[in-house]
């Protein structure tokens, strides 16, 4: 493994069982959340990961973190299989990558006072023996995420939305981290707030030498803070490439659907802009179309896509992989439900 | 020229909280024709929503005074008594809520809810009614309309509740059409396919529409004029061209530099977003003079402390829809001079 990916995942599943209606609640079926991902997140980039809602990027990124349980594949941190790590090496794990939430007023504790909040991952860590020394570090990272430090006494209900996402900015960075995982981190603050929060990451990135997963929705935004972008459907990154070229020029038919219905802050562009609107919603990741898992909304549907599954694969821009039978039809062909391959 | 739909001249919104009265609309006046789409744009606690739902009587009376003059289809809204408001939301104004899943009863199927607004503005028998309700949920565009009837809210994405919300303040073909962040809780591809929902039927039936929003992307795509709110007032107001592409106020240039812009390249390094320093003043405690001056970045003017900027015409007074903006700040990017 070279030394440039920090985190690397192969075949990266998350399934659910879904119960059925009956009295024994027996399983019926499987949930697919995340379903069969490879991804590698390249030290020190912004990889941004969008995709819409029950896409699995939540699930993907909680997997990441080993805060919930993958059924299959394996992802490897800094050179480490972490994929059935526990006890000592799960918490060193927890130090060396950290989240920030989506909501400021659900990821913070009410009764604790924002230095409780930043220092306790100090104290499960032993990162600061004192009091007066995990007081001081308190400071210091309300400093860094650009609050006052004489704030640290205050409690949660005091700050506005964007002040609390700093705090869980500060908490997050607290253990040193290498990798921030930002699940739709702004998603809930007004425009402006907005730009400031982005601004924040940005310049810790950069200062701290972080690696940054920054999840969400807004691909306006996804764009402006990312180096990469991997565009997620139905649990599997469909298209992943430098953020010029994806936000551009993308290579997989979702991925230029998805852009396309972005709407953009310039009126005469929006009167002449084509959108392609696709047909339906997203089938549910409970029942997951065999072959290419998008040919139900696809317009350029044609005939491997019903029984080949298709496989990222080069195509537009150096480093740009679309999942799409249009650069060449490459991939495994569909299984049978009971799991038997079918011939090709 | 057609009269408006609706007229809305000096709405004021005072509510009262433990902290005080709280002024949450300031003296909001604006116009809506039929078929035009007016965008009302701002931050959250700007009064954005407030003043809408002031307009219907849906603030409760105890706690907000409403004053002004809100004239549907040449009624006053305000003055009205609560028999005639209740005879007036549906057929006179519709309403689309943020929240499908909240705005719905998820105990009462599809086809209940959309019968109930039916039967209760006209005089239409059971069958009748149903017929109109599928129809109506066709139109929207929701497949096996006569099926959905029989679901509940709970067995529908969030799309497809959004369409039936849509349904529903469509059913007595409304004058208006109030859109409080209609599409904000929905994916951008089932946004798109909401408003060119909406955009087809007010085409057909020149419905006039107030959709209330914080995206300015979807503002540039659908509004024929837009109204910056900021503290509870008209901070700018203008067609959708005047405003997003030549801002005047200085509220509105920061809302616009702080957003990331997909359509501008990338080549090297992407610089940071322009921000807009601290928070929006509470409504219990409003500057004396410009809303904007504790935040803004070109304050300077004597006046901006204390006096506060009419909402005045910029450039050509003889356009048909002028271009005004309360500021008391004379130079812009552009070189427009206020005042």
């Amino acid at each position: 493994m070279s030394d440039d990916v920090l985190v690397r995942a192969r075949g990266l599943e998350v399934h659910f069982p879904v119960r059925g209606q009956g009295l024994r609640r027996k399983q019926a079926g499987v949930l697919r959340a995340v379903d069969g991902v490879d991804l590698d997140i390249l030290r020190g980039e912004t990889l941004g990961l969008v995709g819409e809602s029950g896409c699995g990027k939540s699930t993907l990124g909680n997997a990441l973190l080993r805060l919930i349980p993958s059924t299959g594949g394996t992802i490897d941190f800094a050179g480490t299989d972490i994929t059935s790590l526990s006890g000592r090496g799960l918490r060193e794990l927890r130090r060396r990558a950290g989240m920030v939430f989506q909501d400021p007023f659900a990821s913070l504790d009410p009764r604790r006072t924002v230095a409780q909040t930043v220092s306790e991952p100090l104290e499960v860590h032993g990162l600061r023996s004192g009091r007066s020394e995990r007081a001081q570090r308190v400071g210091e990272l309300l400093e860094l995420v650009g609050l006052d430090p004489a704030v640290a006494g205050r409690y949660p209900h005091e700050f506005s939305g964007g002040q609390r996402q700093r705090v869980g900015i500060a908490r997050a960075l607290a253990g040193e981290p290498d990798f921030l995982v930002c699940d739709e981190a702004i998603a809930s603050l007004d425009v402006s707030v907005q730009a400031q929060v982005l601004n924040l990451l940005r310049g810790l990135q950069r200062q701290l030498g972080l690696t940054l997963l920054f999840i969400s929705h807004d691909l306006s935004a996804v764009r402006h803070i990312s180096d990469r972008i991997a565009v997620m459907y139905l649990g599997r990154v469909v298209e992943i490439g430098p953020a010029a070229a994806v936000g551009t020029d993308p290579q997989m038919p979702y991925t230029q659907a998805l852009l396309s219905a972005v709407p953009l802050p310039h009126p005469a562009l929006e009167r002449q802009r084509k959108r392609i609107v696709l047909r339906g919603d997203v089938p549910s990741p409970s029942a997951v179309p065999s072959g290419c898992r998008f040919r139900t909304r696809c317009p350029y549907v044609f005939e491997p896509c019903d029984d080949v599954d298709p496989a990222l694969q080069p195509a537009g821009a150096p480093g740009q992989l679309a999942a799409c039978h249009l650069h060449g039809v490459v991939g495994t062909p569909a299984t049978a439900p009971d799991g038997v391959t079918a011939q090709p | 020229m057609t009269a408006p739909v609706l007229e809305v001249s000096d709405l004021r919104v005072r509510l009262r909280t433990p902290r005080g009265p709280a002024d949450v609309v300031n003296g909001l006046s604006y116009t809506v024709g039929p078929g035009e789409t007016v965008a009302v744009v701002g931050e959250s606690g700007s009064g954005k929503s407030v003043s809408v739902l002031a307009l219907l009587g849906l603030l409760p009376a105890r706690v907000a005074t409403v004053s002004g003059r809100a004239l549907l289809q040449g009624e006053d809204l305000l003055t009205m008594k609560p028999e005639r408001l209740r005879q007036v939301r549906g057929p006179g104004a519709g309403m689309v809520f943020q929240d499908p899943m909240t705005s719905l009863n998820p105990v009462l199927t599809i086809g209940r809810q959309l019968i109930e607004g039916i039967r209760a503005h006209g005089d239409v028998d059971k069958a009748a009614a149903r017929r109109r309700a599928a129809d109506l949920l066709g139109e929207v565009g929701l497949p096996d309309p006569e099926r959905a009837l029989d679901r509940y809210p709970h067995e529908l994405s969030g799309g497809m509740r959004q369409r039936v919300v849509i349904a529903i303040a469509l059913s007595n073909s409304p004058a208006l059409l109030i859109a409080d962040e209609a599409t904000t809780a929905l994916d951008v591809t089932v946004q798109a396919q909401i408003i060119d929902l909406v955009e087809k039927l007010q085409a057909e039936r020149g419905t006039g529409v107030i959709w209330i929003t914080h995206d300015l992307g979807v503002v540039a795509g659908i509004a024929d004029r837009v109204l910056v709110m900021y503290g509870g007032r008209c901070v700018e107001d203008g067609t959708v061209d005047d405003v997003l592409e030549r801002p005047a106020h200085p509220y509105t240039r920061g809302l616009l530099g702080a957003l990331p812009d997909l359509a501008e390249p990338v080549d090297g390094v992407v610089p940071d977003l322009a921000t807009v320093p601290g928070t929006p003043p509470p409504p219990t405690d409003l500057p004396k003079g410009c809303v904007f001056w504790p935040r803004c970045p070109v304050r300077g003017d004597a006046r901006c402390e204390h006096e506060q900027p009419p909402l005045a015409v910029i450039g050509s007074a003889a356009a048909t829809l002028p271009h005004r903006a309360a500021t008391w700040c004379t130079e812009g990017p552009e070189g427009g001079r206020a005042g």
